[in-house]
């Protein structure tokens, strides 16, 4: 059987002065095939590394970390593709609360800032809102996120301001909602946005294409924001 | 006792589907509510749905909620309580209007309309011919709900506990419910949340089974502390196996993929669905089809090197079809199974999906048990919906899409049973008992200080195995039996689970092995439920059983965990409106 070397960070409030990497051989099996897999059997072996997990199919966003350098989901991760010795790290940019665990408060409080939900006062009719197929495509890209934080992790300009700049996944959410036809508060969306940080602070680094496990573009989404703001302005 | 209180009109636990349509009704209603759940709630099961949710909206063809009504007993196969299928039933379009006006990005037809498809038993006039009942989100359906009703509820400013994992039920002297004990896995602190009602919308266990779909968080929470509580267990006995989870990895590959035209082939290229079910062919229900493809295997018409699986062909609908509608089935095919399905098929197994069984409640939510010449007694201050609830509306076998349907209308019929419950009999809370947080504390210190132990891992991998090779597809009698006490000797097992992480802090290895108590009671009803059951009905197949006997058996099993024993209860054969749907034969 294959063996893999990984260097882990590991740290426990409880018991560490501060973080450090633990280096770890596992034997690699034929059922081992996502990283997820493998970090499971590592805690079958030393049961005090701490990782978040739920579905392992890449839809609940738990598992996201840094691998080998860059954001991604453990359990869509193939461990064949892996350099050695595997690196993984928390997400970059949030406080760690333990190992791999990091805490994505922040992350949530831009994500509830753009106000994520439909808004439409119009009475509601009996049956369900019309929307043209081609309308409903326009969702499409943006829908579909899991809210696992690669992307705003990922981003510079949300490492040095996480209070102040929504990132890439709470603009995607932004622009999901402006571009349903049964929203009517794109006005009050663009203004919520119209500041120096919440959307401009947005450098087209484009990290957050680079690393979303869903294939997503935040930064396409964010271009189309700034668009719309421009054209209202004029 | 030292242990912190919070006090709440009401505690939700679990912020899935259910849970989270319930907490919308009692934020609403201006009480004071808390929701826990083990993880952030998008990342609730709920998010893994794919196929779509089931209504009669008649978008595409004519439709009646009588006939959906109709499918569903048939599905059930005389098992569900006809009063909460016609519930269900009838409730379903309001329901999906409902998500829809919440924001749900349902798929689209030329007309404006949501957007249905085929599903397994779905049909016109009675079983006559297919229908496009299931409202879709491509194959995101679960996704687009779950986020759409935690969206919904940031609007309501819901009051979320994330990462705190419910520990054990409070009941008081005569028996109601007044609140949960709870572990803030952060910090590692226990608390007990006070409350006039408790609702549990824990979700499924089927991590109980070594394959299975389900996440690794699927581990009957919410049964566990019943059993505990002494409040019983119903049809723990039926598990579905939905029949295309991908051969080796377990993921789910939507009943939506034959829906939309896919079919299932054997070793010979042989569409064999139309030998079992001549009339829905691989549109069956799911039991039917689990079975066909057993057979298949069993007969030596599997694919692959050891001939154990069977092939899912939908190369023919065409890549349009295929991305537009099916884009998440093709994501996890080429990177679960390493196949384009654009080009070539997808493995696949029959793999644990569904409980149909769990804690016993009528159509308005209450937990009921029986008391006295009561069968169904309501338990004061205590509610559940969801998968971890039996309304009974699955009965014996759920049919595809019905459950995303359950979540929203029981949750949402749960959380007004509630509102109700608080505003007109409980104006205060009741006392806490002095012992509230006992039982929780010792689980928690025996861990501890647990030493020489076994590991949870090990113990975790045995009830696995024994599930899964003891009650599976197809059942006989020797094997039950055998599980039986194969079964009861892992739970001595997980009296004995050791950790070696000691920290407070965030500690996964201490949730797992609490885990892992609840997982085994799971484990230890279905083998008893399933031992029992002396005839073949749903996604019980007993093999030296093989007909359904509803002169003895047409009755719902409820276990009680204390002395591990049965009791019956009969099914609802009085709907709501309509007239009883007599059993008959069962064939598609």
């Amino acid at each position: 059987m294959k063996k893999m070397r990984f260097s882990i960070y590991r740290y426990d409030p409880d018991k560490d002065a501060k973080p450090y990497m633990q280096d770890y051989e596992v034997e690699i099996g034929p059922n081992d095939v996502k990283l997820l897999d493998v970090i499971v059997k590592l805690k079958t072996m030393d049961d005090t590394l701490s990782f978040r997990r739920s579905c392992r199919e890449g839809i609940c966003g738990s598992d996201a970390m840094n691998i080998n350098g860059k954001n991604g989901l453990a359990c869509i991760t193939d461990i064949a593709d892996l350099q050695e010795p595997i690196t993984l790290r928390p997400l970059p940019g949030l406080p760690v609360i333990r190992d791999l665990i990091v805490d994505m408060t922040q992350f949530f409080k831009q994500y509830h800032s753009i106000k994520p939900y439909v808004i439409n006062d119009s009475p509601r009719p009996e049956r369900e809102r019309l929307q043209s197929p081609e309308d409903r495509k326009e969702l499409d890209g943006l829908y579909e996120c899991i809210l696992c934080a690669c992307c705003s992790t990922s981003c510079p300009s949300f490492w040095w301001n996480p209070d102040k700049f929504v990132g890439p996944a709470g603009l995607l959410a932004a622009y999901r909602f402006i571009a349903d036809t049964r929203d009517e508060a794109t006005s009050e969306r663009l203004d919520n946005l119209e500041d120096p940080y919440r959307l401009f602070r947005c450098h087209t680094i484009m990290n957050c294409v680079d690393v979303c496990p869903k294939g997503l573009n935040p930064t396409k989404a964010i271009g189309k924001i700034k668009d719309l703001m421009v054209r209202r302005a004029v | 006792m030292g242990v912190p209180v919070r006090r709440f009109d009401a505690v939700i636990v679990g912020g899935g589907g259910a849970g989270l349509r319930a907490a919308l009704q009692l934020s609403e209603s201006g009480l004071k509510t808390a929701v826990l759940s083990k993880v952030f709630p998008t990342r609730s099961h709920t998010v893994a749905a794919q196929g779509g949710i089931s209504a009669s909206l008649g978008n595409v063809q004519e439709d009646h909620w009588e006939w959906h009504m109709y499918d569903t007993v048939k599905g059930s196969d005389w098992l569900g309580d006809q009063d909460a299928i016609e519930f269900m039933c009838r409730k379903a379009p309001e329901a999906v209007i409902e998500l829809e006006h919440f924001g749900m990005p349902f798929d689209r037809l030329e007309n404006g309309k949501i957007y249905q498809r085929p599903f397994g038993g779905h049909t016109q006039n009675n079983g006559q011919t297919p229908v496009q009942r299931a409202c879709a989100a491509a194959d995101r359906t679960g996704h687009a709900m779950l986020h759409t009703l935690y969206q919904r509820n940031v609007r309501a400013n819901t009051q979320f506990f994330v990462e705190w994992m419910a520990l054990d039920l409070i009941r008081d002297a005569e028996g109601d419910v007044v609140g949960v004990t709870a572990l803030e896995m952060e910090t590692g602190e226990v608390f007990i949340l006070h409350a006039k009602a408790v609702l549990f919308a824990t979700g499924g266990a089927g991590r109980i089974y070594a394959a299975s779909t389900n996440a690794f968080i699927n581990t009957g929470d919410g049964l566990g502390m019943c059993v505990r509580a002494g409040i019983p267990l119903e049809d723990m006995e039926f598990w579905q196996f939905h029949p295309t989870g991908v051969a080796g990895a377990g993921v789910l590959i939507t009943e939506g993929v034959r829906g939309e035209g896919g079919i299932l082939l054997n070793a010979n290229g042989e569409r064999f669905m139309e030998r079992y079910a001549p009339n829905l062919k691989d549109l069956a229900p799911r039991d039917f089809v689990a079975r066909s493809m057993e057979q298949e295997v069993l007969e030596g018409r599997g694919c692959g090197p050891n001939k154990d699986y069977v092939l899912l062909k939908l190369d023919h609908l065409g890549p349009d079809i295929i991305k537009q509608r099916l884009p998440g089935i093709r994501e996890i095919a080429i990177k679960f199974a390493g196949v384009d399905p654009i080009k070539e098929p997808i493995p696949v197994i029959p793999t644990c999906h569904y409980m149909m069984g769990g804690i016993p409640t009528n159509y308005r939510g209450e937990v009921v048990i029986p008391k006295g010449d009561n069968a169904e007694s309501r338990v004061n201050g205590f509610f559940a919906a969801g998968e971890c609830a039996c309304a009974s509306v699955h009965g014996a076998n759920r049919l595809g899409t019905n459950s995303l349907l359950d979540l929203v209308v029981f949750g949402k019929s749960a959380g007004d049973s509630m509102v109700e419950y608080i505003k007109n009999e409980m104006p205060t809370w009741k006392d806490l008992p002095a012992d509230a947080a006992d039982r929780s504390l010792a689980r928690i210190a025996r861990l501890d200080g647990q030493t020489n132990g076994e590991e949870v891992a090990d113990v975790r991998t045995a009830m696995q195995r024994t599930v899964q090779a003891r009650a599976a597809v197809f059942r006989n009698a020797d094997n039950l039996s055998k599980g039986v006490t194969e079964i009861q000797q892992v739970a001595e097992r997980v009296k004995r689970t050791q950790i070696k992480d000691k920290s407070k802090v965030f500690n996964t290895a201490r949730v797992e092995a609490l885990e892992l108590e609840n997982l085994i009671e799971v484990a230890v009803a279905t083998l008893i439920a399933a031992d029992a059951r002396k005839e073949s009905r749903g996604a019980h197949a007993h093999a030296d059983f093989p007909n359904r006997d509803d002169e003895v058996w047409m009755k719902h099993s409820l276990y009680y965990g204390d002395e591990r024993r049965l009791s019956y209860k009969p099914v609802h054969t009085k709907p709501l409106s309509v007239d009883y749907i007599p059993p008959k034969e069962r064939t598609f």
